[in-house]
Order: structure tokens, then C-alpha cells, then sequence
């Protein structure tokens, strides 16, 4: 089926006052610049994960020492849910912000029962701050620097 | 006398099993958690164990766990600061009722497990507390306040997401068990016990 539509050339005048048009409105959209990471705000927001979770031990969560890097599931001596043992996700800033967006849906089954951080510069925040507890942190590096303590 | 002695729901589920989860809810009504709600939930247990149980159910059992594992945290906590020498007589009293609030937490939350036809969480043989920082009584309570303020997250964080309402009415109870809990200690500590209007 034929469609009988107006054409419009690209050299004629409405097309290039179109054009003209369409390009002054997609310069004068603001673009959507990203607030770099507040580590402070992201220790503040870390309290939400205290309930459950610790940077040095197992709790009823495991520990997030070295979280950035980590292969789900991976913690030693943690009970997984059989979900996250088999997400095989690589926990990296990506990773991270799609999970803490939304749990439940990112890996169903997962024994995290939490709605999730809607705030997408909250996570940035928090996801910066997790990836200071690396092997170069005081309150890691023993932690880390034991064998098989992560895998 | 049982909660189902008193109670018709369970009937009501028998009856309704093969209903979605929100028209069963919307029928049930209002609930509380301690009484009718459980007994409600041993109806449900009794379509888990039909094969009917959906991905809802199982959600909400592992929520359920997670939940009784911080409690059964929360009560070791209490224990150690009990026992630790440093708390006050009047302050002792005070732990050992907020104790007690936690032990109630647990067998809720197990018998709604245990309605459910799941399996509950059982406490762990040892928990990694900062012994070695508690000098003092405000440290201990500093230590209190802290998982007191982790549970009020938790929660607040659970109670969206349980696919069954009355869960999330349940939690919701809980929670403002804890966040008293936390203002108490807060204000023992010489904090602002209520520090703003929405919990963050």
C-alpha cells in the first residue's frame, strides 16, 4: 500500500528552515551533566546499607570490602542466594548503579530485600564512596590482603 | 486457643487460593500482623504446600529472613551490651526491654515465615561486634544506635517491595519500633533524637 505523502526536498527552502529549526532546539537543550561523585554524601548514604551490611565483616549482608572488582556471589564464608551465586556480575560502577536502582529486578531472587535508590546521583554518590574500600584503605587492606578472604 | 480458632480467614484462603494475591489481600481487608495476619498466612502455606506458591511468596519469605537475621543480630548486640559492665542500672533496664522488642521481632517474623511454608533464619554462632571499641556506656550506646538506625533502612527499605501488603503493614510496625528504639538512644547520647522530618 501507497501512502500519498507531501514529499519535501532537502534542498528546498521549508526543509532547510526545518532543519534550522530542529537544530536550535536540540543546541539549546541543556545536556545532562553528570555531578561528580560526593564521597561525603556517599559515607552518608552508605547508613542506608548498615542495617544489613558492613565494609569488614559478614553480616546478614556480605562484606564490601573490595566490592568494586568482585565477581557476585563471591564472598567467602556468605551465604548467597542461590539467584546471586548465579548472576556472575562483575560489580563495577555500571554494574552497581543498575542493582542499587532496583534489586529485586535486576537479580531476582536475590535475598536483598530493599527497593532500591531511585536517586541516580545518591547511587553515584554511595557507588563512589564503596569503591574506596579497596586494598589501599586502612579499614580493608588486611582484610584483602588475606588469601581467598575474596575470590 | 490458636489464631485460627478465632479467626474465619483461613477458610476464607482455602477458599480463594487459586486468587491472585491482591484480590485475596483486597477481600481480607485491614490486618494486624501478630494475630489475624499469621493465621491468614497459614492459609497461604497451605497453597504453598498445594504447589501453588508463586515467585511473590518465595520473595517475601526471603525478605522475611533477611529480616529475622538483623533481629537475630540485633538481640546477640543487645546481649553483649547487657553484659558488657558498662551500662548503668537504668540504662541496663532500658536494653534489656529494647532486647526483648527484638526477641518479639523474631518470633513474628519466623511464625510468618514458618505460615508461609518457608524455612526460617536461624541465628549465626558468633557476630563480629567492635568489642575492642566499647569502653564505655555511650559507646555501647553509640554501637545500639547505629544498628537501630540500620534497621530503620532495612525496613524502610523492605516494606515496598514484600508482595503481600499485610508484610509491608508488619514491617511498617517494626520499623517504628526501631526508630523509637534509635531516638531513645539518640537522645541518651545527648543527640537531637528526632534529627529531621523524613528519614533518609
Amino acid at each position: 500500500m501507497y501512502c500519498n505523502r507531501p514529499s519535501l526536498s532537502w534542498r528546498s527552502p521549508a526543509a532547510a528552515a526545518l532543519l534550522a529549526a530542529t537544530a536550535s532546539i536540540l543546541l539549546s537543550l541543556p545536556v545532562a551533566a553528570q555531578a561528580p561523585a560526593d564521597l561525603a554524601a556517599g559515607e552518608q548514604a552508605y547508613a542506608k546499607c548498615m542495617g544489613c551490611h558492613s565494609p569488614e565483616h559478614n553480616r546478614t549482608g556480605p562484606l564490601h570490602c573490595g566490592l568494586l572488582g568482585r565477581e557476585s556471589g563471591s564472598v567467602k564464608d556468605y551465604d548467597y542466594s542461590q539467584a546471586m551465586r548465579k548472576a556472575r556480575i562483575i560489580w563495577n560502577a555500571e554494574t552497581l548503579d543498575q542493582f542499587l536502582a532496583a534489586p529485586l529486578s535486576n537479580v531476582p531472587g536475590t535475598s536483598m530485600g530493599f527497593a532500591g535508590i531511585p536517586d541516580s546521583q545518591e547511587r553515584r554518590n554511595l557507588i563512589a564512596w564503596l569503591a574506596t574500600l579497596n586494598a589501599s584503605s586502612d579499614r580493608c587492606r588486611s582484610i584483602l590482603s588475606k588469601p581467598r578472604e575474596n575470590s | 486457643m490458636s489464631t485460627k480458632d478465632n479467626n474465619p480467614a483461613p477458610a476464607l484462603l482455602l477458599e480463594t487460593a487459586q486468587q491472585s494475591r491482591r484480590r485475596f489481600i483486597a477481600r481480607a481487608g485491614a490486618l494486624t500482623f501478630s494475630g489475624v495476619a499469621v493465621a491468614m498466612l497459614g492459609g497461604r502455606s497451605t497453597a504453598l504446600a498445594a504447589g501453588t506458591a508463586d515467585k511473590a511468596i518465595e520473595q517475601d519469605i526471603r525478605i522475611l529472613n533477611t529480616a529475622i537475621a538483623a533481629e537475630h543480630e540485633a538481640v546477640a548486640a543487645y546481649q553483649l551490651g547487657a553484659e558488657s559492665g558498662l551500662l548503668q542500672p537504668e540504662v541496663l533496664k532500658v536494653a534489656v526491654a529494647f532486647q526483648g522488642h527484638h526477641k518479639e521481632h523474631v518470633d513474628a517474623l519466623v511464625k510468618a515465615v514458618r505460615s508461609l511454608g518457608g524455612k526460617d533464619a536461624q541465628a549465626r554462632d558468633d557476630y563480629h561486634f567492635p568489642v575492642d571499641k566499647l569502653k564505655k556506656q555511650a559507646d555501647v550506646l553509640q554501637f545500639a544506635a547505629g544498628l537501630e538506625r540500620g534497621a530503620v533502612s532495612a525496613y524502610a527499605g523492605a516494606i515496598p517491595v514484600f508482595g503481600n501488603r499485610d508484610l509491608s503493614a508488619a514491617a511498617a510496625s517494626i520499623l517504628a519500633d526501631e526508630a523509637m528504639h534509635w531516638a531513645v538512644l539518640r537522645h541518651a547520647l545527648g543527640l537531637d533524637p528526632v534529627p529531621g522530618a523524613f528519614f533518609s
